[in-house]
Formats: C-alpha cells, structure tokens, sequence
C-alpha cells in the first residue's frame, strides 16, 4: 500500500518554524555527550561540515571518506559561489526573497519549511566561514563582495576567485583538522562505505572497505549521517569527480531507506562540450561566466564559418531573445535546454554540432582584458589547456553536462531519512532544491546542513534515548558483511571480458539519451529494458582483475557500477511516472506552445519516494504531498 | 587529429613491497587531445582485457582543483608543463614514438603505497597541528564587521590556493614541505582571524613537519617551478619570519610551549 509520507514539519509561522524546532529539540549535557558515537560519510562540506561541529561540542565522532584526505571531497570542485541572503548591496534582498527565488527556481517542488530554513541559515555561514579564514573576495574599502547567479535579480553570491567550493572546504578541512587534533573525531581516509547495518530497526552502524588493504571493516554508533555526495556519474561522463557514486545511499536505499525524486537531474549548460569516446570527464565551467559571457549560435543552421566572420546581425543570441528579463542568467535548467534546442535544430557549432557559444567580446570592450581575468582568469586558463583556443579571442564552446542530482535519499524535516537514526545531508539527501537547483545553492546547503542542521538534529535523536549498548560483534554486523564480502567475491568471479568502463560507458549512452535533458514514454521504457539487459550481462560478463586483498581501483569501480545498473533503472521509472515537465524532468509529452516546461500541479505537486522491496521486485512509489502555504504557485516565467 | 603512439615506462611496485621497478608499455590510438590520465586509463583497460594488472594510480576531479593527483612526467613533478597538474596535462605535448617516464612523487615522507599511489597524511598531520583559526560554528561576528582591504585578501587567497597535491616535496632536493606548510602560514597571517593563533600556529606546524622527515628548505626553488597553482616561495620567507616572531615570544610563544 503507498504511503503518504509525514515530513515532520513543525508547526506555527514559517520565520519561527527552525527556531522554535531548535527549542522544543531535547538536548545532551555536555558531560554526556562523548559517550554518544556518531558515524559521518563523507568530507564535504555537509559531512567534514558535520564532523567537525559534532566534536566541537563533544561527540565522538568516526568521519569516512574514499579520498586519501578529507581535503579533497568533492565539494572542492565547485567554481562560482556560496548563496547568502546578507543583502550587504542593498538591492532588495532578503530571507524571504532567497526562500522565493529558491521555491520558484526549483519549479514549486520543493519543501517549503526547509527552504526558508535553509535562506535564514544563509547568513550564519558566511560569517562563520570568514570567522574561519575563508578569504572571500573583497572591495577595495575592506567588505565581502558579490556576484549574480542564474534565476535571481539580486548578487547574493559569495566568491573567492572561480574557487570557492575549494575555500569552502579547506575551511571545513580546517575546523576538521582541529577536532583530529583535539581527539573528539577520528578519520578514516580511503574507506568506502559499502553497507549500512540496521539493528531494532535503527541505524547503528556501517561495513567499509579499506582501499589500501581491501579489508573489510565494521563501525558501530548510535546514528549514522550519510553525506555522499550525488549521483551524477550514472551519466559516466559528467562533471563529477570520478571517484562520485551513488553507493552509500543505494545501499542504504536496498536496507530500507526510501529515495526521493530520483530522476530530478540537473544538466548544467556551461562544461566544455564531449571531445571523444576516450573522455574520463566533462569539465564544468562556472555559471558565473554566464554574469559576462552572452550565449549565441548563428542564426543560419549548418553555418560552419569561423566565429569572427559571422556578423553581427547573422547572429542569435538566443536567451536574450526568449527572456528578455533574465537574459543569459536564466536557471540552468532552461538554459540547457534552450542551448540544445538551437542544437537540435541543426545550429549547434564545433565539429560534433553540439555545442554553442559562450562569447566574451562584448565583456573585454566594456571593462577591459584584465577585469575579465582578474573573474575568470582561472577558467580560461583551464578551457584553453583542453581546447587549445583562446577564449579571450575565440568564444567559448559549450554544451550541458550532467552536474548534480536533486533527488536522494527522503528526509524529514530533521534530515532523518525512513530507518531511525539514519540522517542524510547535502546532496546526497533530495530535500531542498525542488525539481531544479540555483547556481550558488548547493554550497550554501551544504554547509547549512553541515555546520547547524545536523549538529542540532542528531543530538535531538540520541536526546531521546532508546539506544541500547551496540558493538561490532553484533551478529547484525557479521551478516552484512558476509553479504558485502559475497557481492565483491561475486564481481572478481565472473571473470568476463567486458570491463567495467565498457559497461558503464554502455550505460552513460543510455542515460544520456534517454533519461537526459528531454525524456519521453518510449524513450523510457526501452532504456528499463536496456538497462535490465545491461545489468544482466555485467553480471556475466565483466572482467574486474586483481584480487580483492590489495588496493584495487578496478574492483571499487566494479562495485560503484553495479549500483549504478541498478539505480539508473529507478531514474528512469520515477521519470515515467511522473507524467509532466517540471524544473530539469522534462517530458516531451507536456511542454507549452513556446515550448517550455509544463507542470501539473493537480496530480504531481508532491515528493514521490520509492521503497526497495527485493531484487528482482517493483519498488513501491509513496509519496509526500507538497503544500504552498506562504508562497503563490505560478507557472515559471524568466522572460 | 592524428593518432600517436606512445611508450609509458613506469614504476611498478607491489602493495608493501620494499622494491620495484619500471616497467615499458606501449599504447596505441592517442590522441593529442587525451590527457595523461586518460592515456593511463586506456593502457589499463587494454592491460585489463589482457589478464594482466592495471596501473594503480590516484585520481579524482580530473580539473586541477582537488590535489588528489600527482605523478612524476619526465622527471617533472606534473610533467614538463608549467601552472598544470597531471590531470590538466594533455597529449599534445608529446610526439609520436616517444617513451615517457612515469613515477610516483618520491619522498621518505611519502611512503609508496602501490605502482604510481603515495601515502600523503603527513600533510594531514601538519594541518592538525595549527592550519586553521580556533572559531567554533556558531560563534562568528557579522561577515562585514572587520574590514578586510582587498589586497590582504588577495594575498590569503593566492596562498590558500595550494590544493595540497605535494609536488612541491617531490620537486625538492631536501623533501622539503616548506611550500606548503608555509602556504597555509601565510593564508591566516594576511587574516585578522588568523591573527591570535600566529606565533603558536607556526611553531607547532614546523615542529611537525620536522617530526615527519621533511627536509629543510635550501632555496633551490623547484617547489615553485612545479607548484601548480603558482604558489610562491615568498611564502617561505613570510614563514619564517612567522617562526621567529613565535619562537621569540613575538605572539602568543606561552600558548605553544606544550610542544
């Protein structure tokens, strides 16, 4: 039978909604607090954000992460900035217009109270990350300066440089170091979680894999945070770092966990367009180019000339033209897919046609060479090393790529997903972004989960009590690792001659096609049986070497794969089943006249969270029903 | 786009073996807009469908920002490119029929963990000494309410840039990790917040760099040549001037007597 799903919203007025919440949460004495233990994935800025917060007060904290330091989650990589709603340029900004914006740009499918908790916490985070050493871009009289994202009118972004995921992160690293240090967290480099151990119904613990030794761990605790990350590499190519999966939360999906809007992706339309079939990558260049650079195709398909030959007048600058209001900095999700509309329609340029042009002529003539370097030296040192161009004197070339999934694991309001004591933070849970997300917003959700919502949540939970004594010699414990030891076994045994690449790229296609920027009924339906065709062959066919005693990438890989033949499969049945277009899920089959997505709010305005029910099983769809109560649902206009 | 073939010698070494040696590949079909990894991952599928062992390497961004990769090219630590790691580095530099030498960032400190894969947590160890401003969450003043003049932050930022990659060690004659641990130095000495923590900060930091087996700094100046992020040596001086001011009581010398 489905569900309807209770979020735990509290009660009362919006603006007082996380206040009184943090009020009426039970707290632990400090003296008590170090006999709690705390299991975090991941070293973002969600996990390292929450490890290091969870020892300033006093937990015990055991932080895992796959890189061979926590300094290098993947938070890193972001470019452009970190969201705040301070309104330090006193152009009308607010808490309430950041809440707005972030409702409207994820096309009214988010959760109202956590977005307005997530806008009011903005603050807090750039004051912490400065209190930190963060070095943030300033003006000349000393203050923080700002930028403009996509989908707003206002400059709320933070910045340092094109690297603000890294300042970001090397902050949490540092907040992270000092907690080492002081003993309350003790970290676990290179060690993937491969399972999640439930005992009475409650998360008590994880079975990991050492990558150097390949042996197999067990930690308990008395409740487990996953902050993994997303799950864009089901894509294989995508902006993602290549050690990205979706294994922790998958896994904590097949244990009962319930995994929300899955097919809610978002393709960013500005990465250096695929060169080959050899490619390990898409390189993402910043959306913050989008405040200078102006998109454009020529106005006549098949026109191969150079780009300094087509005149001005042969010219489409096609986001100004369609949304005259935001111009080129629409969400992305409109952005990309106006981008492949041009292309589709025979003006795409470059050898492959698929790419457009991301022109900064007009930019270098208004403020000169160095202005623009001084923004965006970084990226275009990095374009021209792949590309070998010149973005100073050619425009950029640029096509969507797969950047960063909504959907994730379902949480309450206290980030709590279905299994007790299992919270989920960052990207790696669905809660905060709707059906798209902001440019600059998963940086600010991140921490804000990290650094205040967690802390604050968990020890809510362990406040409560009912944690009985759990060890690792729990025969809970053996069994999943019986299980997770079966799978690796099983993966070295097949001895094919496929490897995983093949299979994985073989999948990329498939979701790149078919569960990508435009999805409709058939095209879904063939990529379930495809994916199902896949997944069986992998599982006779593919060569993983090596033995799994030993640090062995290949057999990582094997198993980060084979979670992604499956979880590809549920994209693409949460895609069909949710039967209109709505932020980065568009359906062919429902657009308007002009062309953009169309909604339904009648039969769709709601969270659909699946439930694993067996191999070789439906999953079972529930659902949360999404109520606007201080905002008006609108169809979606940026012109 | 004309395709190379290229010959790979390079260091394999078995999970805790005290010894290894080069090995020599040949891989076909590159292409001079592959990158150097990419070329790795191509040689290790092929060596995969063969029955043999791939290469064991580490990756992750694959865009230069995260540090997890770092090989030596040709006797360059990232390869002969300025300004690049190993990841940025793409085929085109290279001619057809050329063998390139590839090995691990080499350093008593970075203990081989498999082929081309080094155990880099002294870095780590370093950090948790005093690279980071004592502010626990929730304790912040407004973003705005100290200043910052713009070239005080700038400086931080070009310092902070260091993404911990360790070619400065393996660049250097001495194993020096003076790069880095001064990088992060001089980050939080340029910051008003990094201020209390100063002489303490310095003296702590140094003293475990010391205790890993770092070498001192000599001035050669290949740390530098190889940083990726340009990170400059000037942060050496600053450092220590950082040092002697703590060690002669100039901040907060009590703070770190512990050590």
């Amino acid at each position: 039978m489905s569900k309807i799903l209770d979020a735990k919203i509290p009660s009362g007025p919006l603006a007082d909604k996380w206040d009184r919440h943090e009020m009426e949460c039970p707290l632990v004495a400090p003296a008590n607090r170090r006999k709690f233990t705390v299991i975090v994935v991941g070293t973002g800025l969600a996990g390292g954000g929450a490890a290091a917060t969870l020892g300033e007060l006093g937990y015990n904290v055991l932080n895992f992460c796959v890189q061979d330091t926590p300094r290098r989650a993947h938070s890193v990589a972001a470019q452009g900035g970190i969201n705040a709603s301070k309104n330090y340029q006193n152009d009308g900004d607010s808490v309430e217009r950041l809440f707005y914006d972030t409702v409207k740009g994820g096309d009214y499918r988010s959760r109202e109270a956590n977005v307005y908790r997530l806008a009011q916490l903005s603050m807090g985070i750039i004051d912490q990350c400065v209190a930190m050493g963060v070095p943030f871009a300033r003006e000349y009289g000393g203050t923080l300066a700002n930028r403009s994202f996509g989908g707003v009118q206002v400059s709320r972004t933070f910045y340092a440089r094109g690297q603000t995921g890294q300042q970001l992160l090397l902050g949490v690293y540092s907040a992270l170091s000092r907690q080492i240090a002081a003993g309350t967290v003790k970290m676990f480099p290179r060690h993937e979680m491969l399972d999640l151990v439930i005992v009475d119904g409650k998360a008590r613990g994880i079975v990991c894999r050492d990558l150097v030794t390949g042996e197999m761990k067990r930690y308990a605790a008395d409740a487990v945070v996953l902050a993994t990350g997303g799950y864009s590499p089901v894509f294989y190519l995508s902006t993602n770092a290549v050690n990205c999966s979706a294994t922790s939360i998958w896994r904590a999906y097949k244990r009962g966990a319930l995994f929300a809007n899955p097919c809610y992706t978002q393709i960013h339309p500005t990465a250096i367009p695929q060169l080959g079939d050899y490619q390990s990558k898409l390189t993402l260049m910043s959306e913050s180019l989008r405040n200078d650079g102006r998109m454009w195709v020529p106005k006549a398909p098949g026109d191969k000339r150079r780009p300094a030959d087509i005149p001005e007048a042969e010219r489409d600058y096609f986001l100004e033209r369609r949304y005259p209001a935001f111009g080129n900095l629409v969400p992305r999700d409109i952005a990309a897919r106006a981008s492949k509309v041009e292309c589709d329609a025979g003006k795409g340029v470059g050898n492959t046609g698929f790419a457009v042009y991301l022109d900064f002529a007009d930019a270098i003539k208004r403020l000169g060479r160095d202005v623009v370097a001084d923004r965006y030296g970084n990226l275009f040192t990095m374009y021209e090393e792949i590309i070998a161009d010149d973005p100073y004197h050619t425009p950029m070339m640029i096509y969507p790529a797969p950047h960063y999934t909504m959907g994730g694991l379902w949480v309450d309001y206290n980030l709590e997903s279905t299994i007790p004591g299992l919270f989920v933070a960052g990207e790696a849970n669905f809660s905060d972004h709707g059906a798209n997300r902001l440019g600059a917003s998963a940086l600010m959700q991140g921490c804000a989960d990290g650094y205040f919502v967690v802390p604050r949540v968990v020890a809510g939970y362990l406040a409560r009590g009912g944690l009985g004594k759990v060890t690792t010699d729990h025969e809970a414990f053996g069994a999943v690792e019986d299980e997770v030891r079966k799978r690796y076994d099983a993966l070295l045994a097949v001895k094919g001659s496929r490897t995983v690449r093949d299979f994985h790229w073989d999948l990329g296609r498939v979701m790149w096609d078919k569960v990508g920027m435009s999805r409709d009924r058939a095209g879904l339906e063939q990529a379930i049986v495809r994916i199902r065709e896949l997944r069986e062959a992998f599982w006779h066919d593919v060569k993983v070497p090596g033995e799994a005693a030993d640090f062995n990438k290949q057999l990582e890989m094997a198993g980060r794969v084979a979670d992604f033949l499956e979880l590809g499969e549920l994209m693409a049945m949460d895609a069909l089943a949710r039967e209109e277009s709505c932020g980065g899920h568009f359906r062919a089959e429902h657009h308007t006249p002009e062309g953009e997505a169309r909604r339904d709010d009648e039969n769709f305005m709601h969270v659909a969270a699946w439930e694993h029910k067996g191999d070789g099983q439906a999953p079972e769809r529930h659902v949360e029903p999404l109520a606007y109560e201080n905002i008006e649902v609108k169809t979606r206009s940026y012109k | 786009m004309s395709e190379m073939t290229i010959h790979l010698k390079i260091w394999r070494q078995a999970r805790g073996a005290a010894k290894g040696n080069f090995e020599t590949y040949t891989v076909e079909k590159v292409l001079p807009e592959m990158s150097f990894l990419e070329t790795l991952d191509l040689l290790n599928e092929k060596l995969t469908r063969q029955g043999q062992q791939p290469v064991e390497f580490d990756s992750d961004c694959r865009e230069g920002i995260c540090g997890t990769c770092g090989l030596v090219i040709k006797g360059t630590a990232h390869g002969p490119n300025p300004k690049t790691t190993t990841c940025e580095v793409r085929m085109r530099h290279f001619r057809d029929g050329e063998t390139i030498t590839v090995e691990p960032f080499r350093a008593g400190p970075f203990p081989i963990l498999k082929d081309l894969v080094v155990d880099r947590t002294a870095f780590d160890r370093i950090q948790q000494q005093g690279g980071f401003v004592s502010a626990n969450t929730g304790s912040a003043p407004d973003g705005n309410a100290v200043p910052i003049p713009k070239i005080d932050a700038d400086k931080a930022m070009d310092a902070a840039s260091c993404i911990g990659c360790g070619a400065c060690v393996a660049a250097c004659p001495n194993a020096s990790a003076s790069l880095f641990v001064s990088a992060k130095i001089s980050q939080l000495s340029y910051l008003p917040q990094g201020g209390p923590e100063r002489g303490r900060r310095a003296l702590l930091m140094i003293g475990q760099m010391d205790r890993e087996g770092f070498g001192d700094c000599s001035n050669h100046g290949e740390c530098e040549a190889v940083c990726p992020k340009e990170i400059s040596i000037e942060n050496i001086a600053r450092m220590r001037r950082e040092y002697f001011k703590g060690a002669l009581g100039g901040h907060d010398r009590k703070a770190a007597s512990g050590d």
